[in-house]
């Protein structure tokens, strides 16, 4: 039996931390961490309690209770949770991987000034994804869809004084925002044709009955309209952009949200809401297709960059590319998988890296780094095992995901599989290229005198960084043999093992790594690919020119469009209309003046003209005489 | 038992004006104390009135009617439904912040109050009237010392300012009067009294002929001053040039009185006209959005973004005024009190920056979180609620008028929907440019909002924000049991 209580504390505990901070300690640091932290242990440990009373049961039991947020005549919208194997699997990973991250952040963010808000965005954070993973509906879930944009935009920004950060935070919320555009119009036609008899809805539990009946042209659209928001949250090309730029925030941030979490709520909500998408092969292809131009471009775009972080947000692009393409060969128990397993060596590895950084003070260019794995072991090797995870190495965890999604791949569509195939050989080759750069070789032969200064002070993070790191290698290592697809889709009979797949994704993995040894095995003053490779480099340098595309349409059409109307507005609005009435009356008013002359013959004459009027007036019928007596003094006051 | 007595809310600040009026100039902190209590205490009231009204039994509530000239029906006739007691709360709320962040006023204090407290009186009178003469005469006595008081102590072009809004605004309300005198004559009842014609309407239409002529007069004479496009052009120049607090009051109640008429004069007593004319107003509610979210994306001058994106929400108020379903119209009175909540807050909080740095202009700005971290925040959850941000009331609102209009209107729902998208460009923009990035030196020296009680007003419109829109249900009921009675009249 699952006690709706245990789900309830789990949803809000890290929303009282973030109240409580915000409201009580902005000015102590020490506190206000360990209330976030007491907050995310409090949801985590709920949850493996969740979790145990679950699947007590066999089926595993399935929760849902609903409160009434707005109910007006025909509309009701809920405010609830639903609690199924998906969902705690899921929330386990948000409050777990969460958990290390925030036990991280109090040794990371220690020198930071103003880390008690970071402590309260970061619990907002918390909440909101939290929000995501037990809506019951779709307004609620978009809610939290929302704020984890908001709590997004507040982390990247939140050293909002250097203006490329502030610019990445605006950058990643616009990005949603636009995404989100679709995705509430996608919402909104489904709730219009969901009334099956039982009144309109936007409860996943009621939706399951309903889409049989939507005309399958409309169920299309609907797929599509959603899976914009897919787009934008996860970072699918071609709203892939905010991405990168997300890595301006604290490196914990980039571990939870541009990693572990928030950019793995589109792959959620596609496996959550599968029901609506599973019907419509147009849509399912085209979000295979989405995913898996994704992976490639992005794999591609990381072998020619040189900042630590960015290299690991183009692998997660790349990682999400392929859950995309699970998805869209319907499969959401692979695409779940993998992002279970990736949650914990991409958590792993930013936090790895954010590592590197806080011991290098705040340097992120790989060339800038040589030989770490002797000075930092742990860093080190809790790196080398999420390098090796990643790159679907047997038996670490990510080998037995990334094999699901190749096996799938394989059996449904060879042009995906190839696509697939060929980004996991590149990603081996840029990991092995990080791995390399930054931690292999003698530490002492670095050339830099910028870093011979502080060649000697490089020393391994303190505990409070170095034990979550651990926590998530093990995860890392053994997250392939706990049984993670069976807790996900009890009802699904496991996959076996698609061994000439797994031979040849090894294989292309080995290579991948083989060739970045080779490569960059030695140690290297500047990157040998930028003289192979040549012009192409220069593309890659500029991301297949994707931002540039979307400077020019903001500077160029966007801003002239708005131009234009203002434009319109001061120039034909306010001269011609506005103006143009005020001269009108300005004119009436100087043509009135008129009769006002003062010259007394004047006024007898009007005086006299009116009798007359009104003597005709009395013996004639009003319309003519009126007209007649008008016709005189309009020509009198035009002469005049 | 105790019921509230609705007069109060009027003769209390009539009291505190007098008092004001008696006060010797020189003495401003007596004054300032004086015009304090002079709008807590009807704020008081009103939340009592808000707390007192009965939404199961629903109608009009705590009513006081009294004849007054017999030959023509006017009759001193108050009482609250839902929709106008949360108005009184939306003005409740709003007078007070407009109240206390007039410390900053330091010219003519005496004048200042008076004209600003007649404003207020004026305005409750118009929320508070069940009679058309007298609501129409209370809207005048709001809108006069409007004119004035930018004229007096507005900023640079305030002169130009205080003509074009009065201009705009007078011919408004002349527009309006035809019609509402028209609408008087043409009952037949020789009364002014709203629920007589009501009652008559609801079993005796007017012809139609006779409703379609009279209606647009009414729609576009209050339309004017719900900035309909394109007779909006008076507000962002308005809204700038204004002291703080008339920029408060007249973006986030006076307008809101326009909406009010609207649904009270117009749609409510000639549905059938009504059907006919409102989808050509949704459609130029769209344009509003649309339209006046663009230009504010080239303003430069916080204060004008502030008052096209005011333009731009009205959009969504009139888009939901002409759906004709509850969900629709209860939107609408929903972003009537989230809108003038968090326009009031907005414009007390770039108030608070200019009264500060001595501009608004973006270009010179930059870095404010850093020196006033508080109305930094502010002025950020201020700009999420306006862009429709969850948790706010304003997503809430907007997310019902968006519902309410589908069935309807479909394409221009999709673009009310791209509206939210533009409304996100242009604030954060502001943000980023005013209160991200490095901090401008010479502003460095600059001081917070400190003190409890300057914090005070700002607290108490983003608290209102926050609770209606984590709780909608604190106003929904009320605001359902009136809406519920007008769909059905207007069906």
């Amino acid at each position: 039996m699952v006690a709706p209580s245990l789900v309830w504390i789990a949803f809000f505990a890290p929303l009282v931390a973030c109240v409580l901070i915000t409201l009580f300690f902005l000015r102590s640091k020490a506190i206000s961490s360990l209330i976030a932290i007491a907050g995310i242990l409090t949801s985590f440990v709920c949850s493996c309690l969740v979790f145990t009373q679950i699947f007590q049961t066999n089926p595993p039991a399935q929760l849902q209770q609903s409160l009434t947020w707005i109910n007006i005549d025909t509309l009701t919208i809920n405010f609830g949770f639903l609690m199924n194997p998906l969902a705690i699997m899921m929330l386990l990973i948000v409050t777990g991987v969460g958990s290390a991250i925030f036990i991280y952040s109090r040794g990371y963010m220690n020198e930071d000034p103003s880390s008690p808000r970071f402590f309260a965005y970061l619990s907002l954070f918390a909440f909101s994804m939290i929000g995501i993973v037990l809506s019951n509906n779709f307004i609620q879930l978009f809610i939290f869809w929302e704020l984890v944009g908001l709590s997004s935009y507040l982390l990247i920004g939140f050293w909002y004084a250097k203006p490329s950060a502030a610019d990445a935070g605006v950058k990643a919320f616009m990005v949603n925002r636009l995404s989100d555009f679709g995705f509430l119009c996608g919402i909104i036609l489904l709730w219009s044709v969901s009334d099956i008899g039982m009144g309109r809805s936007f409860q996943f539990t009621d939706l399951v009955a309903v889409v049989p009946h939507v005309a399958p042209h409309l169920l299309t659209i609907i797929a599509l309209l959603l899976f914009c928001g897919v787009i934008g949250k996860s970072a699918q090309i071609p709203l892939h952009v905010w991405l990168i730029d997300a890595m301006e925030g604290p490196t914990p941030v980039s571990a939870l949200i541009h990693a572990a979490t928030m950019v793995a709520a589109g792959i959620y909500l596609l496996a959550r809401t599968f029901f609506i998408f599973e019907p419509s092969a147009t849509a399912l292809t085209f979000i295979a297709f989405t995913g898996a131009i994704t992976a490639l471009m992005a794999a591609i775009l990381a072998v020619a960059e040189n900042d630590i972080k960015r290299i690991l947000a183009y692998s997660t692009l790349s990682q999400l590319g392929l859950m995309v393409m699970a998805l869209g060969l319907g499969g959401p128990m692979q695409g779940m998988y993998h992002l279970t397993t990736h949650a914990f060596f991409k958590a792993l590895l930013f936090l790895g890296a954010g590592s590197v950084i806080y011991a290098l003070h705040h340097e992120q260019n790989i060339w800038n780094m040589h030989g770490l794995l002797k000075k930092m072991p742990i860093t080190g090797f809790t790196f080398l095992i999420g390098t090796l995870a990643l790159c679907g190495i047997f038996p670490l965890s990510g080998f037995w995901s990334k094999d699901a999604i190749l096996a799938l791949a394989f059996e449904n569509n060879t042009v995906l599989y190839l696509i697939a195939a060929t980004a996991s050989g590149l990603t081996a080759f840029y990991m092995g290229r990080l791995f390399f750069v930054v931690f292999w070789g003698n530490a002492s032969d670095t050339h830099h005198v910028h870093h011979e200064a502080h060649a000697h002070e490089i020393h391994e993070s303190p505990a409070v960084m170095t034990i979550p790191l651990i926590f998530l290698a093990i995860l890392s290592t053994i997250g392939g043999f706990i049984g993670i697809p069976h807790y996900l889709f009890p009802q699904e009979a496991p996959e076996e093992l698609n061994m000439r797949v797994a031979i040849i994704s090894s294989v292309v993995a080995l290579l991948g790594l083989g060739f970045s040894y080779m490569i960059y095995g030695k140690r290297t003053e500047n990157d040998p690919l930028v003289t192979k490779l040549g012009s192409f480099y220069t593309v890659l340098q500029n991301k297949f020119y994707f931002d540039a595309a979307y400077a020019w349409y903001v500077d160029k059409i966007q801003q002239n469009v708005a131009l234009i109307l203002s434009r319109f507005e001061t120039d034909i609005l306010d001269r011609w209309c506005v103006d143009g009435l005020a001269k009108l009356a300005r004119a009436g008013g100087k043509a009135l003046r008129y009769l006002q002359n003062g010259i007394v013959q004047f006024y007898a004459m009007i005086f006299i003209l009116g009798i007359v009027l009104l003597f005709l007036f009395l013996i004639h019928s009003f319309a003519l005489i009126f007209a007649l007596g008008l016709v005189p003094l309009f020509l009198f006051l035009m002469l005049a | 038992m105790f019921t509230p007595n609705l007069s109060l809310i009027l003769l209390l600040p009539l009291l505190g004006l007098g008092f004001v009026c008696l006060v010797p100039a020189d003495k401003t902190r007596l004054i300032r104390r004086i015009a304090g209590i002079t709008v807590l205490l009807p704020f008081i009231l009103s939340v009592w009135v808000f707390a007192a009204y009965d939404h199961v039994a629903g109608g009009f509530q705590f009513v006081q009617n009294t004849p007054w000239v017999v030959p023509f029906g006017i009759s001193y006739h108050l009482g609250v439904d839902g929709i106008n007691s949360l108005m009184l709360l939306l003005l409740g709320a709003t007078s007070l912040a407009a109240v206390l962040i007039s410390e900053s006023i330091k010219e003519r204090v005496k004048e200042y109050y008076i004209l600003l407290l007649i404003t207020i009186i004026g305005t409750y009178g118009a929320f508070l009237s069940l009679d058309i003469f007298f609501f129409y005469f209370f809207h005048e006595v709001a809108a006069v010392p409007v004119f004035l008081m930018i004229a007096i102590w507005g900023s640079e072009r305030r002169e130009f300012a205080a003509m074009k809004l009065t201009l705009f605004l007078v011919a408004g309300a002349a527009i309006a009067l035809i019609g509402l005198i028209a609408l008087y004559l043409s009952t037949g009842l020789q009364t002014f009294d709203l629920v007589t014609i009501q009652q008559q309407l609801a079993q005796h239409p007017l012809p139609i002929a006779v409703q379609n002529w009279i209606f647009p007069l009414i729609v576009l004479g209050f339309g004017i001053t719900l900035t309909l496009w394109p007779f909006y052009t008076w507000a962002p120049v308005g809204y700038a040039e204004a002291p703080t607090a008339i920029s408060m009051l007249h973006a986030g109640v006076l307008k809101k009185m326009a909406a009010y008429a609207i649904i009270r004069f117009a749609i409510q007593l000639m549905p059938q006209a009504a059907h006919a004319w409102m989808p050509l107003v949704a459609g130029l509610a769209i344009v509003n959005i649309v339209y006046c979210g663009l230009v504010a994306l080239t303003q430069r001058d916080l204060k004008y973004i502030l008052g096209y994106s005011s333009c731009s929400h009205m959009g969504y108020i009139m888009l939901g005024l002409a759906c004709f379903n509850t969900i629709g119209l209860n939107g609408v009175v929903y972003l009537m009190f989230a809108h003038g909540i968090m326009a009031a807050l907005s414009f007390a909080l770039v108030g608070f920056v200019e009264n500060q740095t001595k501009t608004r202009d973006l270009n010179e700005l930059g870095g404010l979180l850093k020196c006033m971290p508080f109305i930094g925040t502010c002025f950020m959850m201020a700009a999420f609620a306006s862009a429709g941000v969850p948790g706010f009331a304003n997503f809430v609102a907007e997310i019902l008028v968006l519902l309410g209009a589908w069935d309807q209107y479909r394409i221009l729902t999709v673009f009310a929907v791209l509206g939210l998208v533009i409304t996100a460009i242009y604030l954060l923009k502001a943000i980023r440019l005013g209160f991200q990035g490095p901090l401008n030196p010479k502003f460095a020296q600059l001081s917070d909002a400190s003190t409890l009680t300057a914090k005070f007003p700002y607290v108490l419109l983003l608290a209102l924000l926050i609770l209606v829109g984590c709780l909608p249900t604190v106003i929904l009921t009320h605001i359902g049991s009136s809406t519920k009675t007008i769909v059905e009249s207007i069906k």
